[in-house]
């Protein structure tokens, strides 16, 4: 099974306090730590294992900045075999459409079976598997927790919907699913992993290696455009206890007692 | 003129979602002035029950009849939708599990743009609508221009717009079931797997000490039993800690685990993104206790302690036991 991973470098969500910059333009990116955004993880972790049991083999692309590289690298010390960088200046800015328009340029120059994404990255939007499925014409599953290989040709997948249920569905092959986290347990990858691929040449494509027309994609092409970032006023709120831990429990301990917090 | 709106439905048991209200009043935030269409797609009485119950807040209202719709697969709705929907039009569906799978390759296949998980709307300008979004875990907001000249999907957040259920619409049910040509999909259901019980519900607790990724490690999650056992509770806890298999999927609460409704939650480390407190009802009394001041779960609880929980809590926990 030749399986497609599509990983995003984002700002890990465990590790910092985001923060709109003066201007609202972006958020504060000066003292960010990045990783491979979690549910890719997840998503790549389950490549691996499929390729373990079917045969095949697992290229990851990611789409975005030459630091990028740093995640296509991390996923292929973790067991993928191939990478690819897809960057170029002209897709900056791009919204989800241009961006799955990009995603199916890739798809095009391999032969896969299977496609994978994260169910959602930093945006929150959970759009771009959907979209590439559509554009590819193959069926689509969002939300995946569970992948049973039925044949060549047809998977049998689970999808965590509302109340903790499973949704169990037949899908052939190819098709796109989108990962939801808690699928498996993904591996860890070591400082010896990492050496492993230090050196492997990972290709860079642009617009041309892949016949995209700048003026569609990037921020020319985007139809949807974020115009700022912004902290909305807030609400009333918590009221914020203060003082010492000490004096903070004490007057926790008298609400929570009000409140029917302590039997 | 404004374009035609409509909204997707999701029903179940013959009884229709809270977002069918909900959704009236976001297109009633883009198009003031503008009518909405339900769209309702479904098979047998139960779907003509969800229409008449519509009919009262809607007034029109779009039935799709048809066995293989029973049970609603996005890639069935999807072409269904693509051959009824007149060019441009503005269509809201819930963003749930449901609208994650069907909206963003429907607005491909409309070849109209699509906007996800909308929390607010502020408004036309010429084609180009304004909407609020929420990015990073709902740590910041941001606004999106969308040019929706040529239509648009929206996913819209459950629970954000208040239902209006002021109106009477009086409205009429048309049957379009005519109308839904093939419907072969690639993907078939098989069926729905219902979440295993847990050797504590806690649906049904009235003191809830809730764990999230400030926990940090799975050793520490004895810090938090040992509060719940001094306050006479039980530890439930966010999704990060049943991916990393810490405690069973029935401890869960959010959207995709339990909907609980104590009279007290403890959100101990818990950020407190829209999916976790969609699945917490009934008003209960707040405590959040995170060492990141923005943490979203800050707006909504009554009190806050901003310190690092696993300093934290074994002090309250001290305290509790020296009082008893």
């Amino acid at each position: 099974m030749e399986i497609l991973v599509c990983v995003k470098r984002v700002p890990d969500n465990a590790e910092n306090e985001i923060e709109v910059n003066s201007d609202g333009s972006d958020i504060e990116r000066d003292d960010l730590v990045y990783s491979v955004n979690e549910w890719d993880n997840y998503a790549v972790e389950e490549a691996i294992q499929l390729v373990d049991k079917a045969g095949g083999a697992v290229t990851v692309v990611s789409l975005g900045d030459e630091e990028s590289e740093e995640v296509v690298r991390r996923e292929m010390a973790m067991g993928a075999n191939n990478g690819i960088l897809v960057s170029d200046d002209a897709f900056e800015g791009s919204d989800g459409k241009a961006v799955a328009a990009i995603l199916k340029a890739v798809v095009e120059k391999g032969n896969y079976d299977l496609i994978l994404t994260g169910a959602q990255a930093d945006d929150g939007a959970g759009q771009i598997g959907g979209m590439l499925a559509a554009m590819l014409d193959v069926p689509y599953a969002s939300v995946v927790n569970v992948i049973e290989v039925l044949s060549d040709s047809q998977l049998k997948v689970g999808r965590e919907i509302e109340g903790g249920n499973q949704e169990m569905n037949e899908i052939a092959l190819p098709c796109v699913l989108s990962i939801q986290t808690g699928i498996n347990e993904p591996r860890y990858v070591g400082i010896r992993g990492i050496r492993k691929v230090a050196s492997v040449d990972i290709p860079v494509w642009g617009a041309s290696d892949l016949g995209i027309d700048p003026a569609n994609v990037g921020e020319s092409g985007a139809k949807v455009k974020r115009i700022d970032y912004f902290i909305p006023e807030m609400g009333e709120g918590a009221e914020i206890l203060e003082g010492s831990s000490e004096e903070i429990a004490e007057k926790l301990i008298d609400l929570l007692k009000a409140k029917g917090g302590i039997k | 003129m404004a374009a035609q709106v409509f909204t997707y439905i999701e029903h179940k048991d013959g009884v229709a979602d809270d977002t069918a209200l909900e959704l009236t009043s976001a297109a009633q935030k883009i198009y003031p002035d503008g009518s909405v269409t339900a769209i309702v797609t479904g098979s047998g009485a139960d779907l003509d029950a969800v229409c008449n119950e519509l009919s009262a807040s809607y007034a029109e209202v779009w039935k799709f009849d048809n066995e293989a719709l029973a049970y609603p697969n996005a890639e069935a709705i999807r072409k269904l939708l693509v051959a009824v929907l007149p060019a441009e039009a503005v269509l809201l569906v819930p963003h749930d599990t449901f609208g994650m799978d069907l909206s963003p390759g429907l607005s491909i296949k409309l070849d109209s743009v699509f906007v996800s998980d909308a929390v607010g709307f502020e408004g036309m300008e010429g084609n180009t609508l304004k909407v609020i979004r929420q990015e990073h875990s709902g740590q910041v907001s941001t606004h999106l221009k969308a040019d929706i000249s040529g239509g648009v999907v929206i996913n819209v957040r459950p629970g954000v717009f208040q239902p209006d259920e002021s109106k009477s619409a009086g409205g009429q049910v048309i049957d379009k079931s005519s109308e839904i040509g093939e419907l072969t999909v690639g993907r078939r259901f098989l069926e729905v797997v219902a979440a295993e019980a847990g050797d504590v519900d806690i649906t049904k607790e009235d003191i809830l000490v809730s764990i999230g990724r400030g926990i940090e490690d799975q050793d520490n999650i004895e810090i938090a039993e040992e509060l719940a056992e001094a306050v006479g509770g039980v530890v439930s806890c966010s999704r990060p800690i049943v991916d990393a298999k810490w405690l069973e999927k029935p401890r869960q609460v959010g959207t995709s685990g339990q909907t609980v409704k104590p009279k007290v939650y403890m959100a101990l480390g818990i950020s407190g993104s829209f999916q976790h407190l969609g699945g917490l009802k009934g008003n209960p009394f707040i405590v959040a206790v995170n060492k990141n001041p923005k943490a979203p779960i800050f707006q909504v609880a009554d009190v806050g302690v901003v310190e690092d929980l696993l300093d934290f809590v074994p002090v309250l926990t001290e305290k509790i036991q020296e009082g008893k």
